[in-house]
């Protein structure tokens, strides 16, 4: 069992059933469609579908099914693939108690199992927690790789840090080819199928929230998240750039994204704005939120507070 | 008839040359296969054979793109006395700097795709067919001015070629005014790629308004003083005649720019150590290192020193005058400029991150090899343009008047 466990699987469309699929393919076709066969690792249908808002219905039925194929290919196991869209009357916020979280980094790692990040080679990880020394919240005084016996630690405080799912989001500007875009929902997302790798929305954004996959992931096969959705948690493309979604899989569906479920203290808190009673709304009522980098205007959905 | 054999004395031309001109050809074609092959490991196996990661996301590529879109204005400097003064001297040898700004964008076109993770979804930024997300992003700017203005140079040299060719005069009205667009045009593609970097408020060593007019005195540095190392290569091995006279008048304005240049990384420093706010330490990285970690400074206050002692060669008269001192000092200026827009641009502005890391990046050999590639290509692009224009505008390449 943790022999499977240890067994990584790179998911990369250059396995060799793929390779063999294309071959045909363009032993038949000719022409244009040997062009995107020359590279590899590419196949036709991925090399010419269109942009995520541009597919109609069939369309990306047929889109889900081909990359719920290829997740099978590669991994041995049945993915479920949907591609919910926003719910109505909804604009979802997060909101982070400063004063009771304590460094414990279960977040983090609940985020790279739920959201199917590369474990090693890149070790990817969409939340990072800063440490801080009391007093301070200058960037530079941070240390994101502390590693004491026991958290907290006796003159500090943690912060951790994911995408804001800003309002005004210097990374959807900065995207050339509009590969990643705001949802109506509040949600910025990215079509890894539309990227093109240029890495222009990382050098735009200020909260390092965006994370490039520098080589194919490498996943455990029985920690694969099977629950996935087109524009959230699916495994990642090599060369593309992936962020968090907030777990557009979870929420869409009315469930608390993954770091908050898995935060032992409960600082992490999730929710509905427009929602009179939301938890939430409480909390932008009640305490004395910020949000960070202010000064940008980049305007978060992510407020911090001290309770 | 006619177009048959003026295809075929063409390629005569392509392939007509001594022992230097194939060794020259043949080592540019291996460094480009070198590169080919390095390149197809990157491809393969993804960006992660590079050096760069998510703290510094962008490297040896994109600073090479950078400094090269610098030597891209070259053209424009020699095009305004050529033309608009109608200058003599430098109006002989224009069209060699104009063919130089194409070969410089297609070297700066061909490192974009080697830094892209998805080259092959390139058609993604088609306008029309993609999605050109225009005129929001400023990378989608980027990509139509460059491609103008390389369309904008190649219609200029192939207008002038051919009306040589053909011992024709050019219409003046329509050579006015490529002639025309061609100077703001070499002047967009730098206030476009500098505004690329100036736009974003995440990195405040880049956020700043000086970026174009620094972009643009550097240009002016780098892109000149590799005119005039390689019209005396080209006057030595080819019977084109380039008068001493053209160099010193290049030497003349590459050193004004080199001293507006410097003034202005005067301003930045006396700014950014003077009001000390926390973004004072990207600077600081580059000048004096941070937190121990001092990679870059070696590289920098080498490239100060060339500046400066380059600069003082080319303002003292005697100095600029003499082509020992001035090519020691294009040369200086080559380097000292590579490193200021390179990566000495590109690093300290992912260091430290918005998130306060310190990743010390520097090329690894497989970029550096890659990048070699690149530019043996955009040095062979040159030599075929080269090949083709030098007899053309000597003479020995005409259309054969043949009674109709
Ligand atoms: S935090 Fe960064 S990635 Fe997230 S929306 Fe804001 S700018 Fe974009
Ligand atoms: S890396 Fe992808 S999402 Fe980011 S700017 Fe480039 S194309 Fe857009």
């Amino acid at each position: 069992m943790k022999n499977d466990s240890a067994k990584s699987v790179e998911l990369d469309r250059n396995d060799s059933v793929t390779r063999r699929d294309f071959l045909k393919k363009s032993l038949v076709g000719a022409g244009l469609l040997t062009l995107p066969g020359l590279l590899p690792g590419c196949t036709w249908e991925e090399f010419s579908q269109k942009h995520f808002s541009e597919l109609a219905p069939a369309e990306l039925e047929q889109v889900l099914r081909r990359l719920k194929d290829q997740y099978r290919r590669c991994y041995g196991r049945e993915f479920q693939l949907s591609a919910t869209g926003p719910l109505p009357e909804t604009a979802f916020a997060y909101a982070l108690d400063l004063s009771k979280c304590i460094g414990c980094r279960r977040c983090v790692y609940a985020c790279a199992e739920e959201n199917n990040l590369s474990r090693s080679d890149p070790q990817i990880h969409w939340i990072k927690v800063l440490r801080f020394p009391n007093g301070s919240m200058n960037p530079e005084d941070a240390e994101r790789y502390y590693a004491p016996d026991k958290v907290p630690e006796e003159g500090y405080y943690y912060m951790p840090v994911q995408c804001q799912q800003c309002a005004n989001p210097p990374c959807v500007k900065a995207c050339p080819v509009q590969a990643t875009w705001k949802e109506p929902d509040g949600m910025v997302v990215v079509d890894y199928n539309w990227c093109i790798g240029c890495r222009y929305c990382m050098a735009a954004c200020p909260y390092d929230a965006r994370h490039f996959n520098w080589a194919a992931p490498t996943l455990p096969i029985n920690e694969i998240n099977t629950h996935t959705h087109y524009l959230g948690n699916r495994p990642q493309e090599k060369n593309v750039v992936g962020k968090c979604t907030f777990c557009i899989q979870r929420v869409r569906e009315g469930r608390y994204p993954a770091c908050v479920e898995a935060c032992p203290v409960g600082a992490r808190k999730f929710g509905n704005l427009l929602d009179q009673d939301s938890e939430i709304r409480y909390i932008l009522e009640h305490k004395r939120v910020f949000r960070f980098k202010e000064e940008l205007n980049t305007q978060p959905n992510f407020y911090y507070y001290f309770s | 008839m006619t177009e048959q054999s003026t295809i075929k004395g063409l390629l005569l031309l392509l392939v007509k040359g001594n022992r230097w001109y194939y060794l020259w050809l043949a080592s540019l074609v291996l460094l480009i296969l070198t590169g080919a092959c390095a390149y197809r490991v990157q491809f393969d196996r993804g960006l992660i054979v590079t050096n760069m990661r998510d703290q510094v996301s962008w490297g040896l590529y994109i600073a090479n793109f950078t400094y090269l879109v610098g030597v891209a204005a070259a053209a424009v400097l020699l095009v305004i006395p050529a033309y608009l003064y109608n200058w003599k001297p430098i109006k002989e040898i224009v069209l060699l700097g104009e063919l130089l700004a194409v070969a410089a964008i297609v070297m700066c076109i061909t490192f974009v795709m080697i830094d892209l993770g998805r080259p092959d979804r390139f058609w993604h930024l088609l306008p029309k067919i993609g999605r050109l997300n225009w005129p929001q992003s400023m990378l989608a700017w980027d990509v139509v001015v460059l491609n103008l203005y390389l369309l904008l140079n190649l219609l200029i040299s192939w207008y002038v070629l051919s009306n040589l060719y053909r011992g024709t005069a050019p219409n003046k009205t329509l050579f006015w005014l490529l002639i025309c667009l061609s100077i703001p045009g070499a002047v967009a593609i730098h206030a476009v790629t500098s505004y690329l970097y100036g736009g974003l408020p995440a990195r405040p060593f880049w956020n700043a308004s000086i970026m174009a007019p620094r972009f643009l005195a550097s240009a002016f540095c780098s892109g000149p003083s590799l005119i005039i190392l390689i019209f005396q290569v080209i006057r030595k091995f080819s019977p084109l005649k380039v008068a001493d006279e053209a160099l010193f008048k290049l030497a003349e304005m590459v050193g004004w720019s080199m001293f507006v240049n410097l003034f202005l990384l005067g301003a930045e420093v006396f700014k950014e150590f003077y009001s000390n706010t926390w973004h004072v330490s990207h600077i600081q990285y580059l000048f004096f290192g941070l937190h121990g970690k001092t990679q870059l400074v070696p590289f920098t206050w080498t490239a100060i020193a060339f500046n400066v002692t380059s600069l003082c060669i080319l303002i003292y008269p005697r100095t600029r005058k003499n082509l020992f001192t001035l090519n020691g000092a294009c040369v200086m200026m080559l380097i000292g400029v590579w490193i200021e827009k390179g990566l000495g641009l590109v690093n300290p502005g992912f260091t430290p991150t918005p998130l306060g890391e310190i990743y010390e990046y520097l090329p690894n050999l497989r970029e550096i090899t890659i990048s070699i590639g690149v530019l043996a290509f955009g040095l062979l692009v040159y030599t075929v343009l080269l090949a083709i224009a030098i007899p053309i505008q000597t003479g020995d390449f005409r259309a054969r008047t043949d009674p109709p």
